[in-house]
């Protein structure tokens, strides 16, 4: 019997485990059972091969810095930071969608500007400073973005919502800055601090999409922190 | 993906010449291009030369007036740089129309002009392209046509160019500053810096492999007041151009005495409409001479099966856009 198909309990996994440690846990046993039908002969981890299709498989060591925390990590050139921080970190906030750049579920903000996690390398983002959706609340207090978009609703599956609120606390700051976007009326009087409207804000977030639809409140929560932050 | 070396280029020449001595070799800066095309197995080098921690991100007046932007300036910070803001309005235009704000953060002035086309086709792994295996044939030409060429196209390709960052460099006859690996530096205008496919397809532009662009110089001109960029797309943000239009007017007392024009989203590169552009010299700015002009630059277009909508889309984008840049 495979693993997967057994109740969490008879798998070593404990019921009142959050169901967040669940699907890790069972993602661990999903990965086994891959090895398996491989006839074992794969390594997943440990051990990679050193040459694929006659090419050496490199690898090179980054310091990272996440959420103000450094690690410095083994990573394949290939690996992209989306997946050094789910796969390695276990950081699982920052969500994979496309992995092509198209959906922003991976946007985190690296040395202040938002950007898509998949697409970037993590072997290019040494000494980088990067923050993901785990780094914004202080403690327990969430980061009003956070607070507006439960008050708000601005979400339904929830999957692209660790962008979306990245991507909007970044917006914010751009906006502060007197960054313009292409619905900006005249270029030359984009003043810091600016207030943006409702089109205004859907055109820069423009990069997130939601395929639930939960636009306008999100739009909302943004116009709340905007105007002073959510109640 | 397939595996690959990775490397951090010290200096643009020491780039240049690590890309030139393996022809599997990339330069890499933002990568938001390239990343996804390796990920997709349609392009497959097996060493990347990490060019992003070059000082080539200077924003400057030139002598003479003019702005040169550096080849790794991001597109965001070249969109909101003062100088292009002031003098070049229909650069920035045209940068913030281009992709999603994430994307210009990480998106180099250099990587724009080097970003390979969206052809569906081009992307399909499992259909012919000539521009990904050439000799292997064109599925839109005769295929799902809608997005491609309406000029310039050949029997082996009718793919478009996709940025618009370069359809307001090519209006704005920007020059490419080049490092070539033997050490040497070349200019290259910006209108011969892209090609027609012709039957080399999978060449897109005049740089030979290794060389490096470092920066991007648009002369000074007077058409800050009177320009526009105008994108026409299927949605209203994040979506490519169907056509867009890059236009500046320098009018004195009603009469254009230049005129700039070039189209996005209808050619293999940004197409400038050159027989327009002298058409309007000594014209009055009115939307009749505009009109005029649009249908000028439209007689020679060769639209597929199923991309005849952009005739008459790119005529009344170019009219319109000439009566934004005139306030008329």
């Amino acid at each position: 019997m495979l693993d997967e198909i057994k109740p969490p309990e008879e798998q070593g996994l404990s019921i009142d485990g959050s169901r967040r440690d669940f699907l890790k846990k069972s993602a661990v046993a999903g990965a086994g059972v891959a090895a398996i039908k491989l006839g074992g002969a794969v390594p997943l981890v440990a051990s990679e091969p050193a040459v694929e299709g006659g090419i050496p498989v490199e690898k090179l060591t980054v310091r990272l810095s996440i959420n103000g925390k450094e690690h410095t990590l083994p990573v394949d050139t290939r690996t992209s930071l989306l997946d050094a921080l789910r796969e390695q970190l276990e950081m699982t906030g920052s969500k994979k969608g496309c992995d092509h750049g198209q959906c922003g579920a991976c946007t985190v903000i690296i040395d202040g500007r938002r950007q898509l996690s998949c697409l970037t390398l993590a072997a290019m983002c040494d000494d980088r400073k990067v923050t993901t959706i785990e780094g914004l609340a202080e403690g327990d207090k969430l980061h009003p973005m956070q607070a507006a978009f439960i008050e708000r609703d601005g979400m339904q599956c929830g999957y692209c919502t660790p962008g979306q609120i990245c991507s909007a606390v970044a917006m914010l700051e751009e906006a502060r800055n007197g960054e313009a976007s292409f619905v900006t009326e005249n270029l030359n009087a984009v003043a810091r601090g600016q207030k943006l409207t409702k089109a205004e804000i859907q055109e820069r977030m423009s990069g997130n999409i939601c395929r639930c639809g939960a636009y306008p409140n999100i739009v909302a929560a943004i116009e709340d922190v905007q105007a002073g932050g959510a109640k | 993906m397939r595996p690959f070396a990775f490397k951090r280029a010290a200096a643009p020449a020491d780039a240049a010449k690590l890309v030139a001595a393996n022809k599997d070799a990339r330069f890499i800066a933002g990568g938001t291009n390239l990343i996804d095309l390796m990920k997709e197995g349609i392009d497959r080098p097996n060493e990347l030369v990490d060019i992003s921690r070059l000082s080539l991100s200077v924003v400057r007046s030139l002598a003479g007036g003019g702005v040169s932007v550096g080849a790794l300036t991001r597109n965001t910070d070249t969109a909101n740089h003062p100088l292009v803001k002031k003098d070049f309005p229909m650069l920035s235009q045209a940068i913030l129309s281009g992709a999603s704000p994430q994307i210009r953060n990480m998106a180099t002035n250099g990587g724009n002009l080097m970003q390979r086309t969206r052809c569906a086709y081009f992307y399909d792994l499992g259909t012919p392209c000539n521009k990904r295996q050439p000799g292997s044939g064109c599925g839109a030409k005769d295929g799902l046509s809608r997005y491609s060429a309406i000029f310039g196209w050949s029997e082996s390709c009718v793919a478009v160019h996709p940025s618009d960052m370069c359809v307001a460099l090519a209006a704005l006859d920007a020059v490419v500053n080049v490092q070539s690996p033997d050490g040497r530096e070349r200019k290259i205008k910006f209108t011969d810096f892209h090609r027609l496919p012709l039957n080399s397809p999978e060449k897109d532009n005049a740089l030979n492999h290794g060389e490096l662009i470092t920066s991007i110089d648009i002369p000074k001109n007077n058409f800050a007041a009177n320009s526009y960029y105008l994108k026409i797309r299927d949605r209203s943000s994040y979506a490519f151009a169907l056509v867009s239009v890059a236009a500046g007017l320098e009018i004195d007392k009603g009469v254009i005495k230049q005129a700039r024009i070039a189209l996005g989203g209808v050619a293999h590169k940004p197409w400038r409409a050159s027989e327009a552009e002298r058409f309007l010299v000594g014209k009055k700015a009115e939307p009749g001479v505009f009109q005029q002009a649009a249908e000028l630059t439209l007689r020679g277009a060769k639209p597929l099966s199923e991309n005849g909508y952009k005739v008459k889309l790119a005529q009344r984008a170019i009219a319109r856009a000439l009566r934004r840049a005139a306030n008329v």
